[in-house]
């Protein structure tokens, strides 16, 4: 191995030259046996990166394992997981790290085997660069396609295909030019930015590091020309900022400072910023770094992690998003989306399943409600399915129970990457890319308070549509709601049960719907935010509803604290059936409920009053 | 605009910062394994800043051998000291009972009783259901393939087979009751990287880093400090004097030293980027057998 430092050169003129260098991230794919393993090592190789220790290693390994008959073979430089070695594949992403005197580089060598597409995709999420290895002799696969089309779905700015093994097809540039064509064709149908297009030979050395003597007729970049360089691409400090909150640090009554990475653009003290998806606005106080690390900042820019203050009391916790106010590009506070998926787990996904979605920092129920489509890799026709199946994409519409804010992955990674994680394994079933947020269904539960009332069944013939007029008569009592609503404490259950007490022991028909019962049951999917209270009082209003048509009289025990959903409910019920009781407004006297429930169900009453 | 250039040591930093965070942010019980070395001093400070003005959410765990360099123990107790800091110590009372030790016992043997199973005893005792550790991925080839987040399952083990996708920077957290997480912050370092910042932020390292005279005995073809009289001599060894330093610290029979004359960080800094062979060469476990390292990660070594 040779040394990073250049001939004289100084301790801290290297400082100076590493603190220049910059890091570029890219990945290589490929089928199995194109000849990945031996390009990272070829590379690896010739930029003398290799441990004297690990270079005598790898002479013992391919004595045993190797496949150049004794020879060394680079593939085992980077196989390392002894199950790969003995089926002689790659079965995982794998991370290498080498620098030449004028980058860094990290590489994610991703497997070729097509049911491990998810580490293709898993590798890209981290990449700005896709090294495609393509066999000179069999041309572009199907394998090829799926990972330039998964390349080109999370939107990898650059793409080289290599076509490898020149030296088994006599370094033919005719052959060359074909298999460039196609691949050439192919990234244009798929929208990417032109690729480049390299033909080597791992096994010889051939246009990886140095170039090759065997192709005049080439006049592009060896590989590592070509990784030393392409710009590297770095979030951009005048993007708008986007700083999802990862933690509020309270380490004293009088600190409150918010963690979290910038992803996108800067912040700098005094700084108008808004927290969404509340949308408060407040100003960026302190940028808070101890004394010993140089104190607090001014301003930093992506991709710092930082942590700030702000100046007014507002509230913010983690999976928040602050960022900047105004712009012509905001994200969307939603609980609807439309995505591509990459699906991940073997069990294929149907509509209706749910998840526990993450986005940004932040993690929510999410029911994917419906396949619009499944992408074709090979002819990338969209087919109308009901199911996607393990390592297949596809085009779906997710609904998520709390609010999330997300921007299109196109625009905004930070806010339009998700997962998707199983509910009962926990393995991450699926990549997600945002295509858009849907901001006029802010509340999918409201949209059913809205929906109008199911259609009446017709009664069958030989039940008579009169039997709740008979009913209520023979009860005495007019059908009604009577909701008692107030904060835990306020006293609803016990009334509610005095109150059916009552009703009873006066021959009237009489029960309780307690909405705390209901959770038990009927409504366990539900939480206690907003807008699943308002959730659950509208599944109680429409049992009601059916029971109202027997002719009874509900009554209603719920927390209820919604003036707007009470008010659905009463649209639902209908007005002139519904009584609400505000527990925590009402005093103690029983006997006075009673006479107002009383006289609202007295068959005589006129509708409305009480 | 900005306060200064951006490098790519602030690049790793802030990714490291992300996930401790992370770890803080999503478990109930996270633990930060401290093993005294460059890279958990470098774990250590990232967490410090991670967390400020509040203190690291998490307690530190050292298992303790009890064949480490007095040297590292002493610069343990004083850096948990400084920080005000809560370090647990375990030791496999078992093991030490049994007098298991990496000389009569071997090094297999040694690790598996006094590192493997202490580890699974003390992560159980503390129910933690995440252990930070500082390993990084340019370090020895199966830890190549390690996610930043590396799920084990009730009895600790990782399958390599069975990993979770790790896409951008969005972890999968979520275990059940038992089943834990690895988190390792310093995937994407190398060593040279972990040196540069100790440089930079000039944080102190355990003296064993730096060149010094010390006691050595050569065996098996390494340099063994004596750093106590349990080491003892076979026939034909005796003890010298020389100049040494290790570039990675573990148990002192384990740990093979290199002659130097860095005494200072900058120049270990500067024989590094001249170094030809890897930090790895000088420890005795993975020499047992190719694949050895893979093995032991499947049993739970950390
Ligand atoms: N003739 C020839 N053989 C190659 C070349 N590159 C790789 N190979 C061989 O192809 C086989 C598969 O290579 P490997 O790197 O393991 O493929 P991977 O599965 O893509 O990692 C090995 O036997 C290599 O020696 C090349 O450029 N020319």
């Amino acid at each position: 191995m040779s040394s990073m430092l250049n001939e004289g050169e100084t301790l801290g003129a290297f400082l100076d030259r590493y603190r220049s260098l910059e890091l570029l991230r890219f990945l290589t794919c490929g089928s199995v046996d194109d000849g990945k393993s031996t390009l990272i090592g070829r590379l690896l190789y010739d930029t003398d990166r290799v441990y004297d220790d690990h270079r005598k290693a790898l002479e013992e390994d391919s004595k045993i394992h190797g496949t150049q008959g004794g020879n060394v073979d680079l593939a085992l430089l980077v196989d390392g997981l002894k199950a790969e070695r003995e089926q002689g594949i790659t079965i995982d992403v794998a991370w290498r790290y080498f620098a030449t005197l004028h980058r860094s580089f990290i590489i994610a060598d991703c497997p070729g085997h097509e049911q491990y597409t998810r580490n293709m995709a898993t590798g890209a999420s981290h990449c700005q660069l896709a090294i495609t290895l393509i066999d000179a002799r069999h041309g572009m696969t199907r394998q090829t396609r799926r990972h330039a089309f998964i390349a080109a779905l999370l939107g990898l700015p650059q793409m080289v295909a290599a076509v490898n093994k020149m030296d088994l097809v006599g370094w033919d540039e005719a052959r060359f030019r074909s298999v460039e064509r196609e691949f050439l064709a192919w990234c244009a149908r798929l929208g990417t930015p032109e690729p480049t297009v390299i033909p080597i030979s791992a096994l010889h050395g051939d246009c990886i590091v140095h170039p090759s003597t065997h192709a005049p007729w080439y006049r592009g970049p060896t590989i590592l020309q070509l990784l030393e360089s392409v710009p590297v691409m770095r979030p951009a400090a005048d993007a708008p900022l986007r700083l999802p909150v990862q933690q509020v640090l309270r380490p004293s009554p009088d600190f409150r400072g918010f963690a979290g990475r910038i992803e996108s653009g800067s912040v700098t003290v005094g700084d108008r910023v808004q927290v969404l998806p509340s949308g408060r606005e407040t100003r960026i106080a302190r940028i808070a770094c101890a004394e010993a690390d140089g104190g607090d900042r001014k301003s930093v820019a992506a991709p710092g992690s930082v942590l700030v203050t702000f100046t007014d009391e507002v509230d913010c916790s983690r999976g928040d998003v602050i960022t900047c106010v105004g712009g012509s590009q905001q994200p969307i506070p939603c609980h609807s989306i439309e995505a591509d998926l990459v699906w991940m787990d073997e069990t294929p996904l149907m509509a209706g399943a749910s998840f526990l979605m993450r986005i940004g920092t932040r993690t929510v129920p999410a029911t994917v409600v419906r396949i619009r489509h499944v992408v074709d890799v090979d002819t990338l026709a969209q087919h109308a399915r009901d199911s996607i199946e393990w390592n297949e994409v596809g085009r779906v519409d997710i609904v998520t129970q709390q609010t999330i804010v997300v921007e299109p992955y196109r625009q905004m990674r930070a806010l339009g990457a998700l997962i998707l994680i199983d509910r009962v394994t926990h393995a991450t079933a699926a990549a997600g890319m945002v295509r858009s947020g849907d901001p006029h269904e802010p509340n999918p539960r409201r949209a059913h308070w809205a929906t109008q009332p199911a259609p009446t069944i017709e009664p069958p013939a030989d039940r008579s549509a009169t039997e709740s007029v008979a009913r209520a008569a023979r009860w005495r009592q007019r059908p009604a709601a009577i909701l008692l609503f107030g904060p835990p404490k306020s006293g609803k259950t016990r009334r509610a049960f005095a109150l059916e007490r009552h009703l009873w022991q006066q021959g009237h028909a009489a029960l309780v719907l307690d909405g705390q019962a209901l959770r038990g049951g009927l409504s366990r999917d539900l939480t206690f935010s907003d807008e699943d209270r308002s959730e659950n009082l509208r599944r109680a209003a429409e049992v009601t509803r059916l029971l109202l048509d027997q002719g009874m009289v509900v009554i209603l025990s719920m927390v209820a604290p919604q003036t707007a959903a009470r008010e659905l409910a009463r649209d639902l019920i209908g007005a002139d059936r519904f009584l609400a009781i505000d527990c925590a407004q009402r005093g103690t006297d029983d006997a006075a409920l009673f006479r107002d429930v009383e006289s609202f169900i007295r068959p005589d009453q006129t509708p409305g009053a009480g | 605009m900005h306060d200064r250039s951006w490098t790519h040591l602030d690049d790793l930093e802030s990714e490291a910062i992300h996930i401790l965070r992370e770890a803080a942010a999503c478990f109930e019980r996270p633990v930060l394994m401290y093993s005294i070395g460059k890279d958990s001093t470098v774990l250590l400070h990232l967490a410090l800043k991670a967390f400020w003005p509040a203190k690291p959410p998490f307690p530190l765990l050292h298992i303790d051998t009890k064949w480490k360099f007095r040297e590292m123990i002493s610069f343990r107790d004083e850096t948990a000291r400084k920080f005000g800091l809560d370090l647990r110590v375990h030791t496999n009372p078992e093991g030490l009972r049994q007098g298991i030790s990496p000389i009569t016992h071997g090094s297999r043997v040694h690790t598996d009783v006094m590192k493997t199973q202490a580890l699974r005893q003390a992560l159980e005792a503390g129910r933690y259901d995440a252990a930070i550790g500082g390993a990084r991925r340019d370090e020895e080839r199966s830890r190549a393939k390690e996610r930043i987040f590396s799920f084990r399952d009730r009895s600790h083990r990782w399958d390599p087979k069975q990993q979770r996708p790790e896409l951008w920077n969005i972890p999968n957290t979520r275990v059940h009751e038992g089943e834990s997480m690895r988190v390792f912050p310093l995937s994407n370092w190398t060593e040279l990287d972990v040196w540069l910042y100790v440089l930079q932020h000039r944080l102190p390292v355990v003296p064993l880093y730096l060149a010094q005279p010390r006691p050595v005995v050569e065996r098996d073809g390494l340099l063994i400090m004596r750093d106590d009289d349990r080491l003892a001599l076979r026939p034909g060894e005796h003890v010298q004097e020389r100049m040494v330093r290790f570039r990675t610290l573990g148990c002192y029979p384990l740990s093979g030293a290199v002659e130097s004359r860095a005494d200072t960080i900058e120049k270990v800094v500067e024989e590094m980027l001249r170094a030809r062979t890897s930090e790895r060469q000088g420890r005795l476990i993975d020499h047992d057998q190719s694949g050895s390292m893979e093995e032991k990660k499947r049993e739970g070594y950390f």
